[in-house]
Protein backbone atom coordinates (compact mmCIF):
# COMPACT_ATOMS: atom_id res chain seq x y z
CA UNK A 1 0.00 0.00 0.00
CA UNK A 2 1.55 3.34 -1.01
CA UNK A 3 2.23 6.06 2.00
CA UNK A 4 -0.21 8.64 2.97
CA UNK A 5 1.02 12.03 1.49
CA UNK A 6 -1.80 14.22 2.19
CA UNK A 7 0.37 17.26 1.75
CA UNK A 8 0.51 16.71 -2.28
CA UNK A 9 -2.65 19.11 -2.56
CA UNK A 10 -1.09 22.14 -1.13
CA UNK A 11 -0.46 24.82 -3.75
CA UNK A 12 2.64 26.03 -4.25
CA UNK A 13 4.41 23.99 -1.63
CA UNK A 14 6.67 20.89 -1.69
CA UNK A 15 7.45 18.75 1.06
CA UNK A 16 10.77 17.82 1.79
CA UNK A 17 10.15 14.35 2.74
CA UNK A 18 12.80 11.16 2.38
CA UNK A 19 11.80 10.96 -1.59
CA UNK A 20 12.87 14.68 -2.57
CA UNK A 21 15.52 14.25 0.45
CA UNK A 22 16.97 11.22 -2.31
CA UNK A 23 16.79 13.08 -4.86
CA UNK A 24 18.50 15.89 -3.78
CA UNK A 25 20.90 14.35 -2.10
CA UNK A 26 23.99 15.36 -3.99
CA UNK A 27 22.33 18.82 -4.23
CA UNK A 28 22.05 19.64 -0.99
CA UNK A 29 25.34 18.32 0.11
CA UNK A 30 26.77 20.65 -1.85
CA UNK A 31 25.52 23.92 -0.78
CA UNK A 32 26.23 22.23 2.35
CA UNK A 33 29.91 22.99 1.29
CA UNK A 34 29.48 26.48 1.18
CA UNK A 35 29.58 26.51 5.06
CA UNK A 36 33.18 26.76 4.48
CA UNK A 37 34.47 30.24 3.52
CA UNK A 38 37.22 28.92 1.15
CA UNK A 39 34.68 26.58 -0.57
CA UNK A 40 32.56 30.05 -1.01
CA UNK A 41 35.45 31.58 -2.85
CA UNK A 42 36.34 28.70 -4.74
CA UNK A 43 32.56 28.55 -5.82
CA UNK A 44 32.47 32.24 -6.50
CA UNK A 45 35.57 31.78 -8.49
CA UNK A 46 34.62 29.61 -10.60
CA UNK A 47 30.95 27.90 -10.31
CA UNK A 48 31.04 25.24 -12.92
CA UNK A 49 33.91 24.05 -12.26
CA UNK A 50 33.16 23.79 -8.36
CA UNK A 51 29.76 22.08 -9.43
CA UNK A 52 31.09 19.64 -11.86
CA UNK A 53 33.35 18.51 -8.30
CA UNK A 54 29.98 17.18 -7.29
CA UNK A 55 27.69 14.28 -8.45
CA UNK A 56 24.52 16.47 -9.15
CA UNK A 57 22.65 15.81 -12.20
CA UNK A 58 23.43 18.25 -15.50
CA UNK A 59 20.03 19.83 -14.68
CA UNK A 60 20.80 20.62 -10.85
CA UNK A 61 23.61 22.23 -11.96
CA UNK A 62 21.77 24.65 -14.42
CA UNK A 63 19.17 25.18 -11.86
CA UNK A 64 21.78 26.25 -9.11
CA UNK A 65 23.82 28.28 -12.06
CA UNK A 66 20.04 30.14 -12.82
CA UNK A 67 20.20 30.16 -8.81
CA UNK A 68 16.41 29.19 -9.31
CA UNK A 69 15.14 28.00 -6.02
CA UNK A 70 11.81 26.79 -7.10
CA UNK A 71 13.85 24.38 -9.67
CA UNK A 72 16.14 23.30 -7.37
CA UNK A 73 13.75 22.58 -5.12
CA UNK A 74 11.63 20.06 -7.79
CA UNK A 75 15.07 18.31 -8.10
CA UNK A 76 15.27 17.94 -4.41
CA UNK A 77 16.49 20.53 -2.57
CA UNK A 78 15.62 21.98 0.56
CA UNK A 79 15.27 25.63 1.34
CA UNK A 80 17.25 25.76 4.56
CA UNK A 81 20.56 23.86 2.56
CA UNK A 82 19.48 26.26 -0.73
CA UNK A 83 19.95 29.08 1.32
CA UNK A 84 23.90 28.66 1.68
CA UNK A 85 23.89 29.40 -2.21
CA UNK A 86 21.85 32.62 -1.06
CA UNK A 87 24.00 33.64 1.70
CA UNK A 88 27.27 33.16 -0.48
CA UNK A 89 25.63 35.80 -2.51
CA UNK A 90 24.70 37.78 0.03
CA UNK A 91 21.29 37.27 0.03
CA UNK A 92 18.80 37.18 2.95
CA UNK A 93 16.29 34.67 3.48
CA UNK A 94 13.42 37.04 2.53
CA UNK A 95 15.13 37.72 -0.72
CA UNK A 96 15.65 34.04 -1.00
CA UNK A 97 11.48 33.51 -0.08
CA UNK A 98 10.35 36.36 -2.51
CA UNK A 99 12.33 35.21 -5.53
CA UNK A 100 9.91 32.30 -5.31
CA UNK A 101 7.14 34.01 -5.89
CA UNK A 102 7.46 36.15 -9.15
CA UNK A 103 7.51 39.37 -6.97
CA UNK A 104 10.10 41.86 -7.22
CA UNK A 105 11.95 42.79 -3.50
CA UNK A 106 9.75 45.54 -2.55
CA UNK A 107 6.53 43.73 -3.32
CA UNK A 108 7.45 40.86 -1.58
CA UNK A 109 8.79 43.08 1.87
CA UNK A 110 5.23 44.69 1.37
CA UNK A 111 3.35 42.13 1.36
CA UNK A 112 5.05 41.04 4.64
CA UNK A 113 4.49 44.42 6.06
CA UNK A 114 1.20 44.35 5.34
CA UNK A 115 0.48 41.09 7.64
CA UNK A 116 2.04 38.29 5.12
CA UNK A 117 0.00 36.09 2.56
CA UNK A 118 -3.10 35.15 3.34
CA UNK A 119 -4.42 31.68 4.06
CA UNK A 120 -7.23 32.12 1.95
CA UNK A 121 -7.76 30.49 -1.44
CA UNK A 122 -4.22 28.64 -0.32
CA UNK A 123 -4.85 25.64 1.41
CA UNK A 124 -5.71 23.26 -1.44
CA UNK A 125 -5.12 23.05 -5.14
CA UNK A 126 -8.40 23.70 -6.72
CA UNK A 127 -8.83 27.07 -4.90
CA UNK A 128 -7.95 30.62 -6.30
CA UNK A 129 -5.32 32.03 -4.28
CA UNK A 130 -2.60 34.05 -4.61
CA UNK A 131 0.13 31.18 -4.84
CA UNK A 132 -2.28 28.56 -7.07
CA UNK A 133 -0.68 27.45 -9.69
CA UNK A 134 -3.09 29.79 -12.66
CA UNK A 135 -1.86 33.00 -10.31
CA UNK A 136 1.77 32.84 -11.57
CA UNK A 137 3.47 34.67 -11.36
CA UNK A 138 2.37 37.10 -8.60
CA UNK A 139 4.55 40.24 -9.68
CA UNK A 140 6.66 42.42 -11.31
CA UNK A 141 9.71 40.71 -11.36
CA UNK A 142 8.14 37.22 -13.06
CA UNK A 143 5.94 38.77 -15.69
CA UNK A 144 9.19 40.77 -16.36
CA UNK A 145 11.27 37.24 -16.84
CA UNK A 146 7.87 36.25 -19.25
CA UNK A 147 8.59 38.75 -21.27
CA UNK B 1 15.95 17.86 43.71
CA UNK B 2 16.47 20.04 40.13
CA UNK B 3 13.12 21.60 39.17
CA UNK B 4 11.28 23.27 36.29
CA UNK B 5 10.36 26.82 37.31
CA UNK B 6 9.10 27.99 33.71
CA UNK B 7 8.91 27.69 30.21
CA UNK B 8 9.56 30.37 27.58
CA UNK B 9 8.07 30.15 23.84
CA UNK B 10 9.71 32.36 21.08
CA UNK B 11 10.22 32.09 17.12
CA UNK B 12 14.06 32.26 15.90
CA UNK B 13 14.23 34.19 12.86
CA UNK B 14 17.54 34.16 11.51
CA UNK B 15 16.79 37.98 10.84
CA UNK B 16 16.13 38.82 14.19
CA UNK B 17 20.33 37.77 14.92
CA UNK B 18 21.11 39.36 12.04
CA UNK B 19 19.27 42.80 12.68
CA UNK B 20 20.38 42.74 16.54
CA UNK B 21 24.25 41.78 15.17
CA UNK B 22 24.69 44.69 12.62
CA UNK B 23 23.61 47.26 14.58
CA UNK B 24 19.41 47.41 13.12
CA UNK B 25 17.89 46.93 16.37
CA UNK B 26 16.58 50.37 16.71
CA UNK B 27 14.85 51.03 13.11
CA UNK B 28 11.38 51.13 13.12
CA UNK B 29 10.80 48.12 11.35
CA UNK B 30 12.59 46.00 14.63
CA UNK B 31 11.94 47.65 17.46
CA UNK B 32 8.06 46.37 16.82
CA UNK B 33 9.98 42.83 17.34
CA UNK B 34 12.16 43.99 20.21
CA UNK B 35 9.26 45.99 22.19
CA UNK B 36 8.02 42.13 22.71
CA UNK B 37 10.88 41.52 24.65
CA UNK B 38 11.69 44.38 26.79
CA UNK B 39 9.45 42.82 29.19
CA UNK B 40 11.44 38.94 28.98
CA UNK B 41 14.69 40.70 29.10
CA UNK B 42 14.10 42.32 32.46
CA UNK B 43 12.10 38.86 33.58
CA UNK B 44 15.12 36.19 32.47
CA UNK B 45 17.34 38.96 34.85
CA UNK B 46 14.76 38.35 37.88
CA UNK B 47 14.47 34.53 37.42
CA UNK B 48 17.82 33.70 35.87
CA UNK B 49 17.75 29.62 35.98
CA UNK B 50 21.01 27.41 37.01
CA UNK B 51 20.30 25.53 33.50
CA UNK B 52 18.42 26.26 30.24
CA UNK B 53 16.80 23.14 28.67
CA UNK B 54 16.76 24.92 24.93
CA UNK B 55 14.37 22.82 21.98
CA UNK B 56 14.95 24.41 18.96
CA UNK B 57 15.58 22.96 15.74
CA UNK B 58 19.39 22.80 13.24
CA UNK B 59 18.97 24.25 10.02
CA UNK B 60 21.42 22.08 8.02
CA UNK B 61 24.30 23.74 10.11
CA UNK B 62 25.28 20.96 12.27
CA UNK B 63 23.26 18.10 10.67
CA UNK B 64 23.58 17.58 6.59
CA UNK B 65 22.41 14.69 5.18
CA UNK B 66 24.84 12.72 6.54
CA UNK B 67 22.31 12.10 9.16
CA UNK B 68 19.33 12.84 10.75
CA UNK B 69 18.40 12.26 14.06
CA UNK B 70 14.78 13.26 15.17
CA UNK B 71 15.85 14.05 18.31
CA UNK B 72 19.21 15.04 19.66
CA UNK B 73 20.05 15.96 23.48
CA UNK B 74 23.85 18.01 23.63
CA UNK B 75 25.71 16.58 25.93
CA UNK B 76 29.15 18.65 25.20
CA UNK B 77 30.76 20.81 28.24
CA UNK B 78 30.50 23.83 25.26
CA UNK B 79 29.02 24.32 22.30
CA UNK B 80 30.39 26.18 19.06
CA UNK B 81 28.39 28.81 17.04
CA UNK B 82 27.99 27.90 13.22
CA UNK B 83 28.80 29.47 10.06
CA UNK B 84 25.48 29.36 8.20
CA UNK B 85 27.53 30.52 5.19
CA UNK B 86 27.09 34.64 6.48
CA UNK B 87 30.11 33.92 8.81
CA UNK B 88 29.29 32.84 12.53
CA UNK B 89 27.41 35.30 14.77
CA UNK B 90 29.17 37.08 17.03
CA UNK B 91 27.86 35.62 20.18
CA UNK B 92 29.43 34.14 23.08
CA UNK B 93 30.07 30.37 22.61
CA UNK B 94 27.34 28.28 24.78
CA UNK B 95 28.06 26.22 27.47
CA UNK B 96 26.37 22.94 28.56
CA UNK B 97 25.78 21.29 31.30
CA UNK B 98 26.84 17.50 30.20
CA UNK B 99 26.09 16.07 33.91
CA UNK B 100 22.58 17.16 33.65
CA UNK B 101 22.20 16.39 29.81
CA UNK B 102 23.55 13.12 30.44
CA UNK B 103 21.19 12.17 32.86
CA UNK B 104 18.08 13.85 30.79
CA UNK B 105 19.13 11.15 28.11
CA UNK B 106 19.22 8.65 30.20
CA UNK B 107 16.08 8.63 31.91
CA UNK B 108 14.50 9.84 28.64
CA UNK B 109 15.38 7.04 26.55
CA UNK B 110 14.78 4.54 29.73
CA UNK B 111 11.27 6.15 29.37
CA UNK B 112 11.00 4.99 25.42
CA UNK B 113 12.50 8.06 23.64
CA UNK B 114 15.00 7.15 21.33
CA UNK B 115 17.62 10.61 21.76
CA UNK B 116 20.67 10.66 19.73
CA UNK B 117 23.21 11.52 22.03
CA UNK B 118 26.07 14.59 20.74
CA UNK B 119 29.20 14.88 21.92
CA UNK B 120 29.87 17.63 19.66
CA UNK B 121 27.96 20.03 17.33
CA UNK B 122 28.05 23.55 16.42
CA UNK B 123 24.74 25.46 17.42
CA UNK B 124 22.68 27.97 14.58
CA UNK B 125 20.38 30.51 14.49
CA UNK B 126 17.78 28.66 16.10
CA UNK B 127 19.16 28.27 19.58
CA UNK B 128 20.95 31.87 19.84
CA UNK B 129 18.40 34.44 18.32
CA UNK B 130 16.57 32.78 21.62
CA UNK B 131 18.98 33.32 23.39
CA UNK B 132 20.24 36.91 21.96
CA UNK B 133 16.19 37.96 22.60
CA UNK B 134 15.91 37.10 26.02
CA UNK B 135 19.00 38.11 27.00
CA UNK B 136 20.28 40.66 25.02
CA UNK B 137 23.88 41.37 23.73
CA UNK B 138 26.27 40.23 26.27
CA UNK B 139 28.52 42.99 27.25
CA UNK B 140 32.47 42.66 25.89
CA UNK B 141 33.15 42.83 29.36
CA UNK B 142 31.47 39.69 30.40
CA UNK B 143 31.08 38.02 26.75
CA UNK B 144 29.07 35.07 27.81
CA UNK B 145 25.25 34.08 28.35
CA UNK B 146 23.76 34.01 31.98
CA UNK B 147 23.84 30.55 32.06
CA UNK B 148 24.33 26.89 30.54
CA UNK B 149 22.17 25.90 28.39
CA UNK B 150 21.64 22.26 27.44
CA UNK B 151 20.43 22.21 23.06
CA UNK B 152 17.84 19.95 22.57
CA UNK B 153 17.81 19.93 18.53
CA UNK B 154 14.71 18.05 16.83
CA UNK B 155 14.26 17.26 13.06
CA UNK B 156 11.55 19.69 11.33
CA UNK B 157 13.44 19.87 8.14
CA UNK B 158 12.96 16.71 6.56
CA UNK B 159 9.59 14.43 6.56
CA UNK B 160 8.79 13.36 8.66
CA UNK B 161 8.89 15.17 11.79
CA UNK B 162 8.19 13.86 15.08
CA UNK B 163 4.12 14.38 15.75
CA UNK B 164 3.03 17.17 18.37
CA UNK B 165 1.92 14.29 20.49
CA UNK B 166 5.35 12.56 20.69
CA UNK B 167 6.75 15.99 21.58
CA UNK B 168 4.18 16.77 24.00
CA UNK B 169 4.55 13.53 25.91
CA UNK B 170 8.84 13.78 25.31
CA UNK B 171 8.21 17.20 27.49
CA UNK B 172 6.62 15.02 29.85
CA UNK B 173 9.17 12.49 30.48
CA UNK B 174 12.17 15.53 30.03
CA UNK B 175 9.81 16.90 33.59
CA UNK B 176 10.55 13.50 35.58
CA UNK B 177 14.30 12.81 34.59
CA UNK B 178 14.71 16.73 35.85
CA UNK B 179 12.46 15.99 38.49
CA UNK B 180 14.87 12.82 39.45
CA UNK B 181 18.29 14.87 38.92
CA UNK B 182 20.01 15.17 42.64
CA UNK B 183 20.81 18.68 42.86
CA UNK B 184 18.92 21.97 43.83
CA UNK B 185 18.91 23.29 40.22
CA UNK B 186 16.27 25.67 38.48
CA UNK B 187 15.41 25.03 34.88
CA UNK B 188 13.61 26.38 32.11
CA UNK B 189 12.49 24.40 29.08
CA UNK B 190 12.28 26.97 26.26
CA UNK B 191 10.73 25.79 22.96
CA UNK B 192 11.60 27.89 19.89
CA UNK B 193 10.54 28.07 16.49
CA UNK B 194 7.51 28.94 13.85
CA UNK B 195 4.92 30.71 13.61
CA UNK B 196 3.40 30.73 10.78
CA UNK B 197 5.86 30.91 8.22
CA UNK B 198 6.75 28.89 4.90
CA UNK B 199 9.86 30.44 2.96
CA UNK B 200 9.38 28.11 -0.21
CA UNK B 201 7.51 28.04 -3.63
CA UNK B 202 4.92 30.19 -4.82
CA UNK B 203 3.09 30.51 -1.63
CA UNK B 204 6.02 31.66 0.53
CA UNK B 205 5.49 34.76 2.78
CA UNK B 206 1.99 32.60 4.17
CA UNK B 207 0.89 34.39 7.66
CA UNK B 208 -2.26 32.80 9.48
CA UNK B 209 -2.80 35.07 12.58
CA UNK B 210 -6.05 33.15 13.77
CA UNK B 211 -4.71 29.94 13.56
CA UNK B 212 -1.68 31.19 15.18
CA UNK B 213 -3.71 32.82 18.04
CA UNK B 214 -5.75 29.83 18.60
CA UNK B 215 -2.77 27.69 18.85
CA UNK B 216 -1.33 30.26 21.33
CA UNK B 217 -4.74 29.92 23.35
CA UNK B 218 -4.63 26.32 23.43
CA UNK B 219 -1.20 26.10 24.30
CA UNK B 220 -1.85 27.51 27.15
CA UNK B 221 -5.00 26.23 28.11
CA UNK B 222 -5.23 22.52 26.69
CA UNK B 223 -2.03 21.37 25.27
CA UNK B 224 -3.16 17.87 25.84
CA UNK B 225 -5.80 18.51 22.89
CA UNK B 226 -3.45 20.64 20.91
CA UNK B 227 -0.81 17.88 20.87
CA UNK B 228 -3.52 15.73 19.05
CA UNK B 229 -3.27 17.76 15.84
CA UNK B 230 -2.08 16.20 13.00
CA UNK B 231 0.94 17.22 11.02
CA UNK B 232 -1.31 18.23 7.62
CA UNK B 233 -3.08 21.03 9.76
CA UNK B 234 0.67 22.89 10.39
CA UNK B 235 1.58 22.59 7.27
CA UNK B 236 -1.28 23.93 5.32
CA UNK B 237 -2.82 26.21 7.97
CA UNK B 238 0.71 28.02 8.74
CA UNK B 239 3.33 27.25 6.34
CA UNK B 240 5.60 24.31 5.39
CA UNK B 241 7.98 25.91 8.05
CA UNK B 242 4.78 26.38 10.31
CA UNK B 243 5.68 22.97 11.28
CA UNK B 244 8.39 24.06 14.05
CA UNK B 245 5.52 24.72 16.24
CA UNK B 246 5.52 20.92 17.13
CA UNK B 247 8.80 21.70 19.26
CA UNK B 248 6.77 23.94 21.39
CA UNK B 249 4.71 20.86 22.61
CA UNK B 250 8.22 19.54 24.31
CA UNK B 251 8.57 22.67 26.62
CA UNK B 252 4.71 22.89 27.14
CA UNK B 253 4.75 19.18 27.95
CA UNK B 254 7.64 19.65 30.30
CA UNK B 255 5.04 22.22 32.59
CA UNK B 256 3.69 18.87 34.04
CA UNK B 257 0.41 20.34 35.03
CA UNK B 258 -1.58 17.13 35.95
CA UNK B 259 1.50 16.12 37.77
CA UNK B 260 0.27 18.69 40.36
CA UNK B 261 1.30 22.21 39.42
CA UNK B 262 -1.89 22.84 37.55
CA UNK B 263 -2.25 25.50 34.54
CA UNK B 264 0.73 27.51 34.71
CA UNK B 265 0.60 31.45 34.94
CA UNK B 266 1.23 33.48 31.46
CA UNK B 267 3.44 36.11 32.37
CA UNK B 268 3.77 37.51 29.21
CA UNK B 269 2.39 37.56 26.21
CA UNK B 270 3.44 38.86 22.40
CA UNK B 271 2.63 38.39 19.13
CA UNK B 272 4.03 40.70 15.88
CA UNK B 273 3.86 40.23 12.38
CA UNK B 274 5.96 40.53 10.20
CA UNK B 275 9.99 39.31 11.14
CA UNK B 276 11.17 38.92 7.67
CA UNK B 277 9.22 36.19 6.38
CA UNK B 278 7.59 34.96 9.95
CA UNK B 279 4.86 35.77 12.31
CA UNK B 280 6.81 36.21 15.75
CA UNK B 281 4.95 34.70 18.81
CA UNK B 282 5.75 34.60 22.68
CA UNK B 283 5.31 33.42 25.61
CA UNK B 284 6.39 32.95 29.06
CA UNK B 285 4.63 30.59 31.61
CA UNK B 286 5.39 29.98 35.36
CA UNK B 287 4.74 26.90 36.97
CA UNK B 288 2.50 28.44 40.12
CA UNK B 289 4.60 26.19 43.30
Amino acid sequence: MALDKPYRDIPGTTIFDAEQSRLGFHLNQFCMSLMQAENRARFKADERAYLDQWPMTEEQKQAVLARDLNWCIRLGGNIYFLAKIGATDGKSFQQMAGSMTGMTEEEYRDMMISGGRSIEGNRRLGEDGSAQPQNQPQGRAGRKEAN
Amino acid sequence: MAAITASVYTSHVPAIGAALDLGKSGEPYWQKVFSGYEFSKQWLRDNTPDVIFLVYNDHANAFSLDLIPTFAIGCAPEFAIADEGWGPRPVPKVIGHPELAAHIAQSVIQDDFDLTVVNKMPVDHGLTVPLSLMCGQPPADKFAWPCPVIPFAVNVVQYPVPSGHRCFNLGRAIRKAVASFDAPLKVQVWGTGGMSHQLQGPRAGLINREWDTAFLDQLIADPATLAQKPHIDYVREAGSEGIELVMWLIARGAMGDESGPGTPRVAHRFYHVPASNTAVGHLILENQA
